[in-house]
């Protein structure tokens, strides 16, 4: 049946042997983890067939397209707008950043103790296994923690083109002056690199189609609140995994039909978990495709997760773009939304610990995973005073810190374990 | 009557109880070495078949396929298992093989809070075997040099690689080996008393796991928590105890 995409995996420059073994690899933990899970959605046959084609059909999309002239932009961040990007008729991808790969090669240009998503960033290259980013016309970075933006001028020197962009580390006026003219910057980078002029009636169209595709996902998240939840934590975490590098027009419909299946299930009370299993909100660091490592444990122990505040969910999602007619007041529009994305970057970030409280209400949750990954400074520090204010409301906390390794999966086997026992008695 | 069981199988030791009538009816300690399948198999065939069993510890994973035996977290084992020794405890220090964990109980002995170390080795029995073999001293005996040793040696280095070379250090500067095991005594006492006061912890405190059979531990959490520290000479099965609680209900 599989169509051999060899030749165009040799053609991008992958290094056919490294990737032979992660896509084995990356199919038996799908199998593992999604297919095996019981009373999922029909509908979800639409993820497995993305995730079964993620370096074959996908890629060979881009390809095709790149063919007819259209240009690839990767990126690595919510900071980075689609809708400029789609605006001149190039195509935006999110880049691999959730395993671990050729992690000797990375010790060699990358001190032990930075975190794993962006030595995933570096694996993935040195190792030759992501198509998305061999794919990419131009690689986007951002000034977002102290980690990326120094890992940036080290990744510089091995990609073919890398523009980084300045973002904001507050949310004054001046914040908005400064990211208000990175977009402007950006917008002539792009420009540049497809040689389409971007106008106020493209940008216009390129909003519509990202607002369309968020809007699909609050649809899904709104199905979550109910009681038995119609879909696990873990195929709602994967739709926002392939919020990133799907087509958005075709990811906005399938997501609404599966979001037709998920109404019906709510009114006949069909649910992914039994009745009034344990439910849990996880906050924090983005889980890039395949990290699955929390989710999975907590899934498997009984709990199921109903919200996602992170950035692969509803902290990435959340406000649509309004408003606008010229040129300036779309770009402010873009801005207006972007600057709301309450990142632990943003210093103070007190929206933040208000919308983890909103949320916690709004799904019903019974307790808040604050997740985690190693040596990432702004999550981790924000979580430990946001561990505190939510246990002193009386809302159950836990503070997970982990990495891409299987290491400690007995460890927080059992701290997860424990916590969802605090949820149910 | 009601007879239950507790399975507790640990990456050290695997520990089994039964209970009957509210009482330790008899109990067994095993190493689980590099088969602790053979071994829990082994004490689960002395068991009548209708007894309930409840299981936890790493190994829980091991009886999984086996659906009919309910698992409980390390956590709650221990905090039930604690209570049934001194029912009127509201924390829980347990020194496992591979991991330490402090857990706080409501007055009702509900787990209010947990802290558990992550992935490395501080603070566990681990780090204190690794160190007393360093030092060519049982486990008994290091403990023992801890009490004997003076303080003021400070063991800046959590984790047991490093701790390593800084007792080489010392041993080569000429600090005593008693000297030296109580700081290390500290150093484990130290790090776990953060954990305790991160989660707001109060006493009485009990002791499980194996770390309980160390005085000089005991000795030091009394002096920095300044209220009571209990061990019992069931306090590495408290996990076990705490299973077959569950399984009776």
């Amino acid at each position: 049946m599989a169509t051999d995409y060899r030749p165009m995996w040799k053609e991008l420059g992958l290094n056919l042997e490294n990737h032979d073994k992660l896509m084995e690899v990356l199919g038996k933990v799908y199998g593992d983890i999604f297919v095996s899970q019981k009373n999922r959605p029909q509908k979800t046959d639409y993820l497995d067939f993305v995730m079964s084609e993620v370096h074959g059909l996908r890629i060979k999309e881009l390809v095709d397209a790149k063919k007819q002239g259209r240009k690839v932009v990767g990126t690595y961040c919510t900071f980075v707008p689609e809708e400029i990007i789609l605006a001149a008729d190039a195509i935006m991808v999110g880049l691999c950043a959730g395993a671990d790969f050729a992690t000797e090669q990375v010790d060699r240009i990358l001190p032990k103790n930075l975190c794993a998503l962006i030595k995933s960033t570096f694996g993935f290259k040195l190792g030759g296994v992501c198509p998305y980013l061999e794919a990419s016309d131009l690689v986007v970075g951002e000034n977002t923690c102290d980690g990326k933006k120094k890992a940036y001028e080290v990744f510089k020197n091995l990609v073919k083109d890398l523009y980084v962009m300045d973002l904001p580390q507050t949310k004054s006026p001046q914040a908005k002056e400064l990211l208000k003219s990175e977009y402007v910057k950006f917008i002539s980078r792009i420009e540049k690199l497809t040689g389409n002029k971007i106008t106020p009636e493209k940008l216009r169209k390129g909003i519509e189609i990202v607002n369309a595709k968020r809007k699909a996902v609050y649809r899904l998240s709104e199905t979550r609140k109910n009681n038995p939840v119609p879909i696990s934590g873990l195929d709602s975490l994967l739709v926002n995994q392939i919020f990133f590098y799907e087509d958005p027009v075709r990811f906005t419909q399938q997501i609404n039909s599966l979001c037709d299946e998920l109404e019906n299930r709510v009114s006949s009370g069909t649910g992914s978990f039994p009745e009034n299993a344990p439910r849990i909100l996880v906050s924090g660091c983005p889980m890039a495709v395949p990290n699955w490592k929390v989710p999975a444990i907590v899934e498997t122990s009984g709990a199921v997760i109903v919200a996602e505040e992170s950035c692969v969910g509803e902290r990435g999602t959340r406000n649509l773009v309004e408003g606008g007619s010229s040129m300036d007041a779309l770009i402010d529009a873009l801005v207006d939304r972007y600057l709301q994305i309450d990142c632990a970057i943003y210093s103070p970030n007190p929206d933040r610990l208000s919308h983890i409280r909103e949320m916690y209400k709004k799904y019903k949750a019974d307790g808040v995973i604050l997740y985690g990954i190693q040596f990432c400074t702004p999550y981790a520090v924000e979580a430990m005073g946001i561990e505190k204010e939510l246990e002193n409301s009386g809302i159950p906390a836990i503070r997970i810190e982990t990495d891409y390794s299987q290491e400690d999966v007995g460890q927080l086997k059992t701290r997860i374990q424990a916590f969802i026992e605090r949820l149910t008695k | 009557m009601t007879i239950s069981a507790g399975i507790d199988i640990g990456s050290s030791t695997i520990k089994f109880v039964v209970l009957e009538n509210g009482g330790i009816k008899r109990w067994e300690v095993v190493p689980s070495a590099s088969q602790p399948r053979i071994s829990v198999n082994a004490l689960l065939n002395t068991l009548e078949p209708d007894v309930a069993l409840v299981a936890t510890g790493y190994g829980r994973e091991l009886l999984k396929s086996n659906a009919s035996i309910p698992i409980i977290s390390e956590i709650k084992a221990h905090a039930s298992g604690a209570r049934f020794l001194f029912p009127a405890c509201r924390s829980i220090i347990d020194i496992g093989g591979q991991d330490v964990k402090v857990i706080a109980l409501d007055s009702a002995g509900k787990v209010a809070r947990f802290e558990m170390n992550d992935r490395c080795a501080a603070g566990t029995g681990r780090f204190l075997e690794v160190m007393a073999d360093k030092l060519d001293y049982s486990l008994e005996m290091f403990s023992s040099a801890a009490l004997k040793g003076k303080d003021g040696i400070k063991i800046s280095s959590i984790c047991t690689v490093f701790a390593e070379s800084e007792i080489i250090g010392l041993l080569n500067s000429g600090s005593s080996s008693d000297d030296i095991s109580r700081a290390l005594h500290w150093s484990v006492v130290n790090r776990i008393h953060t954990m305790f006061s991160r989660i707001g912890a109060i006493g009485p405190t009990v002791i499980t796991g194996g770390g309980a059979k160390n005085i000089a531990l005991a000795h030091l959490f009394r002096e920095i928590l300044k209220s009571d520290v209990f061990t019992s000479e069931y306090s590495q099965i408290a996990g076990s105890i705490g299973c077959a609680l569950a399984a009776r209900r």
